[in-house]
């Protein structure tokens, strides 16, 4: 089972890469995908997650072949 | 509805005219249309700025901006909507935003065009990374609220 991690704005930049792939053998929280994905980075205070292209929050559950992503507040407009 | 993320500039008025000359069908419905264009600046937190980039994330960025508008189109009587947002890279005075509302009545223009404004500033996945005059890149970090006094 796998799941794709992105990366977006400046979040990219700390983190040093655009997205990873990460490979689960049960569903994961969101808080624990950044923890395995970034197991030496604090999670931000300001970060915003998505799954599957919705906003979710930190407990929300990812599954097999979920795409998760990470970014800071939007600044559009 | 009609939605677009555009990667070259492009002139709000001359979308405005082709719109509504293809909506033949509004013709005569509406009386109040609502429009917010929004520009770049040359000047930001009080630095000069040279350039800004763009980001959004592909897919989401157009999901998120339709359920807005679909948002509004269940509060608001509207007869149409037209969102247009630029990316990639953009210079001072270029048209960021384009959000047009035809209504029957101007209530629902004013007030639906202003829902899809805010929320496109707070919910919306995109990211501006400015360029200033001296050279400096730097991420813009969040929007400000736009309701400076209650009505």
């Amino acid at each position: 089972m796998s799941i794709k991690v992105l990366y977006f704005a400046s979040l990219k930049d700390r983190v040093g890469r655009s997205g990873d792939e990460l490979n689960i053998e049960a569903p994961l929280s969101v808080l624990e995908v950044w923890q395995r994905v970034n197991p030496n980075m604090n999670i931000p205070d300001t970060l915003l997650a998505a799954v599957n292209m919705e906003y979710v929050g930190l407990e929300a559950e990812v599954n097999d072949g979920d795409d998760v992503a990470f970014f800071p507040p939007v600044t559009g407009g | 509805m009609t939605i677009k993320l555009c990667a070259e500039i492009f002139d709000p008025w001359q979308e405005l005219a082709d719109f509504q000359a293809q909506a033949a069908d509004m013709a005569g419905k509406y009386g109040a249309t609502g429009i917010f264009v929004g520009t770049m600046r040359d000047f930001n937190q009080g630095d000069e700025v040279r350039g800004m980039y763009l980001e959004h994330y592909p897919g989401m960025t157009e999901k998120q901006l339709q359920r807005i508008v679909e948002q509004a189109q269940g509060r608001w009587q509207l007869l149409d909507v037209l969102l247009i947002h630029r990316i990639g890279q953009i210079s001072p005075n270029d048209t960021l935003v384009l959000v047009a509302v035809w209504s029957a009545h101007r209530g629902d223009a004013f007030d639906a065009s202003r829902f899809i404004m805010e929320n496109l500033k707070s919910q919306a996945p995109f990211w501006k990374r400015e360029t200033l005059e001296s050279g400096q890149i730097r991420w813009v970090e969040k929007n400000s609220n736009g309701y400076l006094k209650k009505p």
